[in-house]
């Protein structure tokens, strides 16, 4: 029981570290980037090609897979995202997906569309037995640097100056410039972060799942049903629907596995029904 | 692999070339000369390994055998259906409507053969199933051929090894469509029969990036052995968990068939696979003469990718198309090459095998495998043989 809750538990933080970037362009910049799972995918497929090819230490590839797509989106942000910001969702869902599709494209002709595999170095593997529970080593490490993550972001966000300069740029562009706050670069940094965020799940995830060039669209929906059911206000609300979902489909699976797969639509569903706004949010969503 | 993409493209430019410019002029002198054989196979997406590998297996048949048979030249076009069951049979009518193949195969997972039944009923065109592996597929249309193999197949030698060889209690783990349910129940049927006991039947969706639930299950089972089948291409990530999760130290047996320790990809999943059993109908490391030279070959034309039991459905589903085509004479009435295929045996890289006449479902050997490591690589090495397996679940007419 211990154990299953365990890697409910690392199975939701590695959503939530998946779709946080998602969370802050949805929800502080309301703008919906679909192609969220691509900066995902970058930063497993650079994870993948340093370890099988060059031979990089899995440790350090985590910091690299994080800033080759934060400035892999910085670039997109500064030459094509934001052009958008502020047409409506629609474009910007069109133009996102389309980006999706080139990136799978691509990564399909680079590396074919084998599922890619790493090795974990052997002091990220193996178990370890902790009142009882059974727990991976690897699973644990994602717990923690998830963990830290999560804590990090909220205290940027509710405590520093640069979290309440985007909080103001993002509920009035208009005014925080009259204010003297450069909302652009502003954007510009968050988009990013957010971006990077996502390579770092991506290459925290290659010790758990496996890449292929359908990931973006395969996980799209996951990262949507967090965002839908934690709500998109606060950084806490998505992570705590990812570790909701990620303990009820994996305890879901286990003790019934003949619907387990549902599970976390059937969650999704309730909470969209009773809490349009999201679970954890607390206004009404924009 | 560069190479490949780019004389891919150049091909398809000029198959695209040479449809723009036919239309005009419906030759038939040049139809008599032609025969026309289409593959669709998933060539992106998920199972796109399996395309690869049937793609080049075919090609490979085609270079060593020339593409002239009875006369005849023979033309390969090959589409993609990324794996998705309607374009598989929006592609398999437009090859039968506008390209005219006398033949079409490939079909890389059940729902993609089983969309093209109909089609190939109506249009009287023979159907080679050179991937697809649910038992009943066969029954659907009576233009279906079958050179892979089928899951029953090679799922009752494993339960019966299991049993004989001190497995008294096992769970089963399955990818939760067509061929999984059939290698569950196969499974279950013979094992049980045989005096062993299933403890659970776990299904795991089949596009499921997270077996942990799954698995930690089955280990908390106790189970003497774990069964599992996930299709080509899924192998790898369901081992890593499987690895991850230590079953073997709680000292339950893996054991599976081959589709899950995939020859093109086995390399990729570390040594904690050595020692795996599996049934199934090929190993690259089969020890024939005719099995060396394929392998050889096959490796060389393809920048050493090892070929797999997709290569070699897709290898003797060429040569089937071969040989019907001899016996005809080269004419190419879809009922006429259906019953010359009918009945027809001969020796492929995997073995003795043939087309059985009442069901149309292939017959052949199927191996008890066990991974070891040779030469500094992961094969699958064959250690017993049950001779000339029927899939026994067809409806005995």
């Amino acid at each position: 029981m211990l154990t299953i809750l365990f890697d409910g538990v690392a199975y939701g933080m590695l959503l939530f570290i998946l779709a946080v970037g998602l969370c802050v362009t949805l929800g502080l910049m309301n703008f919906i980037n679909l192609a969220h799972g691509a900066f995902a995918m970058a930063g497993g497929y650079l994870t993948i090609t340093l370890m099988q090819r060059a031979g990089v230490p899995f440790l350090l590839c985590l910091p690299a897979a994080f800033i080759f797509s934060a400035f892999l989106g910085l670039i997109l942000e500064r030459t094509l995202y934001r052009h958008l910001y502020d047409k409506t969702h629609l474009d910007q869902v069109l133009f996102s997906i389309g980006l999706v599709f080139m990136a799978m494209a691509m990564v399909d002709y680079a590396y074919g569309a084998n599922q890619q595999i790493v090795d974990l170095p052997s002091y990220l593997t193996g178990r370890l037995n902790f009142l009882g529970a059974s727990i991976g080593v690897y699973r644990l490490f994602v717990i923690v640097i998830c963990g830290l993550l999560a804590l990090g972001l909220q205290l940027i966000l509710t405590r520093t100056r640069f979290g309440s300069r985007l909080r103001a740029a993002v509920d009035d562009g208009r005014v925080a410039r009259g204010m003297g706050i450069d909302v652009t670069s502003i954007f510009a940094v968050t988009f990013a972060v957010g971006s990077g965020l996502a390579g770092l799940g991506g290459a925290l995830g290659t010790g758990i799942i496996s890449f292929d060039p359908t990931f973006p669209l395969k996980y799209m929906i996951y990262f949507l049903i967090v965002i839908s059911v934690g709500g998109t206000t606060t950084i806490t609300g998505p992570f705590l629907a990812s570790i909701l979902l990620g303990v009820a489909d994996v305890l879901g699976k286990y003790y019934v596995p003949a619907v387990g797969g549902f599970i976390i639509y059937t969650i999704m569903v309730l909470v969209l029904i009773l809490r349009p706004q999201g679970l954890f949010a607390r206004g009404p969503a924009r | 692999m560069l190479r490949r993409h780019i004389l891919k493209r150049i091909a398809g430019a000029g198959a695209g070339l040479a449809l723009a410019a036919l239309p005009g002029l419906s030759a038939p002198a040049l139809a008599q000369e032609t025969v026309k054989i289409g593959l669709v196979l998933p060539m992106t997406g998920a199972s796109a390994s399996t395309g690869r590998q049937i793609e080049a297996a075919a090609r490979l048949y085609m270079s060593q055998n020339g593409n002239k048979v009875a006369g005849k030249t023979i033309e390969l076009i090959v589409k993609d259906d990324t794996g998705a069951a309607d374009q598989t049979k929006r592609l398999a009518t437009e090859l039968i409507v506008n390209d005219k193949v006398a033949v079409i195969a490939g079909f890389g997972l059940t729902p993609l053969a089983l969309a093209v039944g109909p089609v190939a009923t109506q249009a009287k065109v023979p159907a080679v199933i050179m991937a697809a592996g649910t038992s009943m597929i066969v029954e659907r249309s009576p233009f279906f051929v079958r050179t892979s193999f089928t899951l029953p197949q090679n799922t009752t030698p494993m339960a019966e090894w299991s049993a004989k060889n001190g497995i008294k209690k096992v769970v089963t783990l399955v990818s939760d469509y067509g061929p999984g349910l059939d290698a569950e129940k196969a499974f279950k049927a013979k094992f049980e029969a045989d005096g062993g006991e299933v403890l659970a039947q776990l299904r795991a969706p089949l596009m499921n990036p997270e077996f942990a639930a799954f698995l930690q299950r089955a280990k908390d089972l106790k189970p003497d052995a774990l069964f599992l089948f996930v299709p080509s291409g899924q192998g790898a990530s369901l081992m890593k968990q499987v690895n991850e999760r230590e079953l073997a130290k709680a000292g339950i047996k893996i054991i599976g068939t081959g589709d899950v320790t995939d020859d093109d990809q086995i390399n990729g999943m570390g040594d904690a696979l050595i020692g795996m059993i599996t049934s199934h109908n090929y190993s690259a490391a089969h020890d024939s003469p005719e099995n060396k030279a394929f392998v050889a070959a096959f490796l060389k034309a393809n920048n050493n990718m090892r070929p797999n039991f997709m290569a070699v459905g897709g290898y003797d589903g060429m040569h089937l198309i071969y040989k019907a085509l001899e016996k005809t004479s080269g004419a190419t009435d879809g009922a006429k090459l259906v019953e010359a295929m009918k009945g027809m045996a001969w020796t492929s890289p995997r073995g003795p095998m043939s087309i059985d006449p009442q069901t149309r479902d292939v017959v052949q050997n199927v191996y008890i495998r066990e991974v070891k490591k040779v030469d500094g690589q992961l094969w699958n090495v064959e250690f017993a043989t049950i001779a000339n397996v029927k899939d026994n679940t067809h409806p005995t007419k």
